[in-house]
This record gives structure tokens, C-alpha cells and sequence, in this order.
């Protein structure tokens, strides 16, 4: 059924569309128009990219890329499992909505600043730590999206953002001088940068306490990427700032990203001693999940209660992983797809509502429905997907999870999941019902073309709620897909067999 | 060999948290690129040190260096060297807009209305 891996230089399409245009990008130096236009062609293209390397994966398997043509553990390998390539797809649709969205609300000083440019940098930084296979490769390209992050948080220059980009920058730099002690570490150890190598090394390695302790550094890097429990204090703040695409795109695909390496890392590398290590992973995806919802209980600002749901949503996916069985990591995979879309879709909403009353506080706002009624029921949709209900995405997901825990009669895991569900619920009524209903606002002076600037903006919205309703219709298709990638995650020997069986002409 | 580089990490690591925990902006950039310094020293120790000798290995000889992880440090001296800068340019921007080279006067609270909204 699952043929093994093919040499292919397909890997390379979603980390080339984004930098070739991005450089294309440079040599048209401020003109917006054409930044525009390359940004919209070129994210476009990579969905279609994306799309197309799904239907060679699953006819093919998996596809291995090797730099220069250096087989397996001694060159730089880019590879490409479904797993991989359900990520690519979301990274592609999320950055395409992103720069759509970005057209209509992005100010004109900061769009000239370069901004279509780093958003391509920074989507081409994501699909590379998706796609590579290298551990000291990962971390490179975490470097380039987090540089890239940096200067879109800081773009446009208000204090506010500074002083947050200052401090997301600082926890970064100390994430990333931890993330190149444990690979340090890792390769006194076994002597490769390669994960398929280092995987098979690794599970003849006597010395399991050692494994152990790598895995929990490894942990505490990716979950501080991720936003797990208790390593995600700083990013409320710190997605509070930017504007709301750059906050859509971090807050939907960024964090997805420490997620992925953590799935990457503990289905492939670290399943020595998974009674341990994947205890720990279910135990704090359970209290991330419950300290995320009960943060966003007390908050009124709407961005700061958005960002502390993306907090308890990463729990779910890691919950999944904890789980460890084949329906499990399921779960886990299509909360990941679930959430990347409809947790962007609801920041997106929030620029519209900021755009409209020039105010970030829900107790300021009210009576949006009146006039703009699309508005209101697009994020009324996304937000019952995002609590799970039927027949949105979000549904699906944590039924799968949740029937996976009573499987394993992790009775409490479930109660507690579904009490978290109740609570996004609330906490989401609560915004539409500060913002959307009640007695109309006098709002401040409307900015030019604001109608027109609305309705542009929320196209990309409105197809992200599509998206994750037809990914609850279709929930069949999609699922035999993430089940079949869950099944080539659960079984480490076919990605390292796909891997090593490629020989290079070196 | 390894013993006195061992310190030295240990050494640098110190002098960057320390720093880091400091309040003025400058110190706390200056205790991060010290900590990428230990970390380089950590990468390259853990390839084991040998002196005088190449990273080839030549038909005939038992020993040679291990040239992956010189590889990595390059890559990483280019990383930090790059978000360094960037944290200077930052600083120097955080004190030139808010003329505050102090990080208790940085704290910003998440609930905090916008004041500075549309400065």
C-alpha cells in the first residue's frame, strides 16, 4: 500500500515560489502595485504547489530530496510525508489569506517598508522547517521565520510594538541558544544531524536516560515555540501587537509550527520511552488547554482573548500526541488543520472590528451586526468551530480525541476537554455579544474607501470559514488522508527506511 | 582541553543570564550574544577537541577532526550575528521613540487600554 520513499526535487517548490518572488519583489523597490500583485501571484501559486505535491505523495509516498545529490546521513536532506504535506497546504492557504487580507488593511507606510517581501520570507522559513530533514537544518530555518517575525512585529514602529517585539525577540534568542544546546548534545551522542539517522542510532543507544533528558530539552524548546502550558506566558502579549494579519499568520501558523517539530521530534526520534515522555506531553496538553481558556475568561480586550484560545487550542494537538496511538496523532493532525484556519479566520475578524470602531476593547464596541451583518455571522461561524459544533471542523476533531481517550479510559482527560470546549463557547459568545449585538455604538469618524477596504477584507475571511466547513463536510476524505498520515507518523521504520534506501550519486 | 573550554561555557553562560536579568536594554542584548558565544564553544566541544590536526582524513591516518560541527558554528555565528544587530537597531529604536533605556518602564499590560493607539 505504502510505497517507500522517491528521490525527487519536488521538496524544493514551497521553499523556491516564496524566495524567488520575494527577490523578484526587491528589485521592483517601493512600488506597492507590484508587491501586491507578485504577493497575490506567488501565494497563490504555492497553494496550488502544495495541493498538487498531496496527489504525487499519496500515489508516490514519501520524497526525499537530497542536497547535491549527497545520500542519506552525510548531506542535507529535505523530505516530504503527508504529514509534511498537510502542513504545507495549511502554511500555503493561511499566507495566501494573510496577504489578501493584507492588501485591504495594511498602511500604506508600512506596506512600502517592504512588508509583502517579509511576509514571503517568513512563509518560506515555515514550509522549510516543514519539509526539512535535518535537525541542525530546523533550526535554521526557525531562524529565518523568526527573523522574519521579528521585523513584521516591529514594522510601523509604535512603541507598543517595540517594546513587545523586544521581548519576544529576547525569549527567542534564549529558546534558540537552548535549541542548539540539546542538538549539541544530541550530536555528541550519535554523531549525525539527520533525524532518520539519528532515530535509528538512537534506539540502539543502551543509555536511555540520556535519550530522556534530550527529549525534555527538545520539549521545552518546541513548547516554548508552541505556547504549551507552562512555557506560553509570553504570548498573549506579544500577539496582542502586531496588526491583525501579521497576528492571523502568527497566531495561526506560527505556533502550528513548534507543534509540528514536536510531533516530528517525539513520533520519529523519542519513542524510546514513550510511557514517560508521552505521560508528560498528555499532562500538559491537558493543563495547557485549561490554564488557555481560563485566561481568556477575565479578558476583554478581543485580541487578548484570541490569543490566549490559540494557547488552549495547541493543548488539543498535543493531547493528540500524547495520546500516541494511530486515532490519537489523527486527532491531533486534524486539530492542527482545523485550527490553523479557523483561529486565523477569528484575527482576521478582529482587524475588520478594529478597523471599524478604532478600538481593541469588546466594552467599547456593540451593535456591529446592524450594519455590517456579514461580518458578524462569519465570526459567529468560526467561533462555533472553533468550540466544536457540528458540522464545522472543530467538531470532528475533538470527537476523535475525545473518543480516543475514552478508548484509553483517560476519563478526567475527557472531562476536562470537553469543559474546555464549553468555555471557548462562552468566552466566544461573550464577544459576539459585546461587539455584534446590543445597542449601536457611535463609532469615530469612518476612514476613506473603510466600505470598500471592509468588503475586500472580508473575502479572505469568509473563504477561511468555507474551508473549515467543508473540512467538516468532507470530513471523511480528509480524514482517510490525516489517517493515513498519522499512520506513516506512528511508524518510525517507514521514514527512516524511505530515507536511508535513497542513494545519492556521492 | 575540554575541562578548561567546559569552564569557560560555564563562564560565559553566567555572565550572559546575569546580564540578562539586568534592567538596561544594552546589558540584556549583550548577556544574549555572550550565551550564543557559550552555546558556539558548546557546538564545537561536542565534536571533541584535537589539536593540530585536519578535518580530512588522509589514506593511512587514524585520526582526523570532525568537520560538521565547525559546519554548524559557522551557521550559527552567522545567526546570532544577525539577530545581535537586529537587537541593537531595536534597542537604539526603543530608546530613540521612547527615550527609555530601562526595561521596568517597558512593562506593558495586556489589558491595558490603548493609550498610544495612533501615535
Amino acid at each position: 500500500m505504502m510505497s517507500t520513499g522517491m528521490s525527487s526535487n519536488l521538496p524544493m517548490l514551497p521553499i523556491l515560489v516564496p524566495f524567488i518572488s520575494a527577490i523578484l519583489m526587491l528589485f521592483f523597490g517601493k512600488r506597492v502595485v507590484a508587491h501586491k500583485i507578485i504577493a497575490v501571484l506567488s501565494t497563490s501559486i504555492s497553494v496550488v504547489v502544495s495541493f498538487y505535491l498531496l496527489i504525487v505523495v499519496l500515489k508516490e509516498g514519501m520524497l526525499v530530496f537530497c542536497a547535491s545529490d549527497w545520500s542519506a546521513p552525510f548531506g542535507i536532506i529535505l523530505t516530504m510525508d503527508l504529514f509534511s504535506c498537510i502542513m504545507v497546504i495549511l502554511s500555503g492557504v493561511i499566507f495566501f489569506a494573510g496577504t489578501l487580507y493584507s492588501i485591504f488593511t495594511i498602511d500604506y507606510e508600512q506596506q512600502r517598508n517592504d512588508y509583502f517581501v517579509l511576509v514571503l520570507f517568513m512563509a518560506m522559513g515555515v514550509n522549510g522547517a516543514f519539509i526539512t530533514g535535518d535537525i541542525f537544518n530546523m533550526f535554521v530555518w526557525f531562524e529565518i521565520l523568526l527573523v522574519s517575525s521579528y521585523v513584521l512585529m516591529a514594522i510601523g514602529s509604535f512603541r507598543k510594538q517595540l517594546r513587545e517585539t523586544f521581548k519576544y525577540m529576547m525569549l527567542n534568542i534564549l529558546a534558540s541558544t537552548l535549541f542548539l544546546i540539546a542538538v549539541g548534545v544530541l550530536y555528541s551522542i550519535v554523531g549525525s544531524m539527520n533525524m532518520a539517522d539519528i532515530a535509528e542510532k538512537l534506539a540502539t543507544l543502551d543509555n536511555k536516560g540520556i535519550i530522556t533528558v534530550i527529549a525534555m530539552m527538545f520539549l521545552v524548546v518546541f513548547g516554548i515555540k508552541g505556547g504549551l502550558f507552562p512555557l506560553f506566558f509570553w504570548l498573549p502579549q506579544s500577539y496582542t501587537e502586531p496588526p491583525a494579519a501579521v497576528a492571523a499568520i502568527f497566531g495561526g501558523m506560527l505556533t502550528k509550527v513548534g507543534v509540528y517539530c514536536l510531533f516530528r521530534v517525539f513520533t520519529l526520534i523519542f519513542v524510546g520511552n514513550t510511557a514517560f515522555t508521552h505521560s508528560v506531553l498528555l499532562i500538559l496538553g491537558i493543563a495547557t488547554m485549561l490554564i488557555g481558556v481560563i485566561g481568556a475568561v477575565g479578558r476583554f480586550r478581543f485580541k487578548s482573548i484570541l490569543s490566549y484560545h490559540i494557547i488552549s487550542q495547541v493543548g488539543y494537538m498535543i493531547m493528540g500526541l500524547g495520546l500516541y496511538t494511530v486515532m490519537g496523532i489523527a486527532g491531533g493532525i486534524f486539530h492542527i488543520a482545523h485550527n490553523v484556519v479557523v483561529k486565523s479566520c477569528l484575527f482576521l475578524t478582529q482587524g475588520i472590528t478594529n478597523k471599524i470602531s478604532k478600538t481593541d476593547n469588546i466594552k467599547e464596541m456593540g451593535g456591529m451586526l446592524a450594519k455590517y451583518p456579514v461580518l458578524g455571522w462569519t465570526f459567529l461561524l468560526a467561533a462555533f468551530s472553533l468550540a466544536g459544533v457540528p458540522p464545522f471542523s472543530g467538531f470532528f476533531s475533538k470527537f476523535i480525541l475525545i473518543q480516543e481517550s475514552l478508548a484509553q479510559s483517560l476519563y478526567w482527560a475527557v472531562i476536562i476537554a470537553v469543559a474546555v470546549s464549553f468555555l471557548t463557547l462562552m468566552s466566544h459568545i461573550k464577544i459576539f455579544l459585546y461587539v455584534f449585538w446590543g445597542k449601536e455604538k457611535t463609532l469615530p469618524h469612518p476612514e476613506d474607501n473603510l466600505r470598500r477596504n471592509v468588503t475586500g477584507a472580508l473575502a479572505p475571511c469568509i473563504m477561511l470559514v468555507t474551508a473549515s466547513l467543508a473540512m467538516g463536510i468532507a470530513a471523511q476524505p480528509v480524514m482517510e488522508v490525516i489517517l493515513e498520515a498519522s499512520k506513516q507518523l506512528m511508524d518510525p521504520n517507514y521514514y527512516i527506511e524511505s530515507v536511508m534506501s535513497i542513494a545519492g550519486r556521492r | 582541553m575540554e575541562l578548561i573550554i567546559a569552564i569557560l561555557i560555564g563562564f560565559l553562560f553566567a555572565a550572559g543570564a546575569y546580564l540578562i536579568l539586568e534592567r538596561r536594554l544594552l546589558r540584556v542584548v549583550m548577556g544574549a550574544s555572550l550565551m550564543s558565544h557559550g552555546v558556539l564553544l558548546f557546538l564545537i566541544t561536542a565534536g571533541s577537541l584535537k589539536r593540530g590536526l585536519a578535518p580530512i582524513l588522509v589514506e593511512g591516518g587514524e585520526e582526523y577532526v570532525d568537520a560538521v560541527p565547525q559546519a554548524l558554528i559557522l551557521t550559527a555565528i552567522v545567526i546570532s550575528f544577525a539577530t545581535t544587530a537586529f537587537s541593537l537597531v531595536l534597542a537604539y529604536k526603543i530608546y530613540h521613540r521612547g527615550g527609555k533605556d530601562d526595561l521596568e518602564k517597558l512593562r506593558g499590560e495586556v489589558d491595558a487600554h490603548d493609550e498610544h493607539r495612533n501615535e
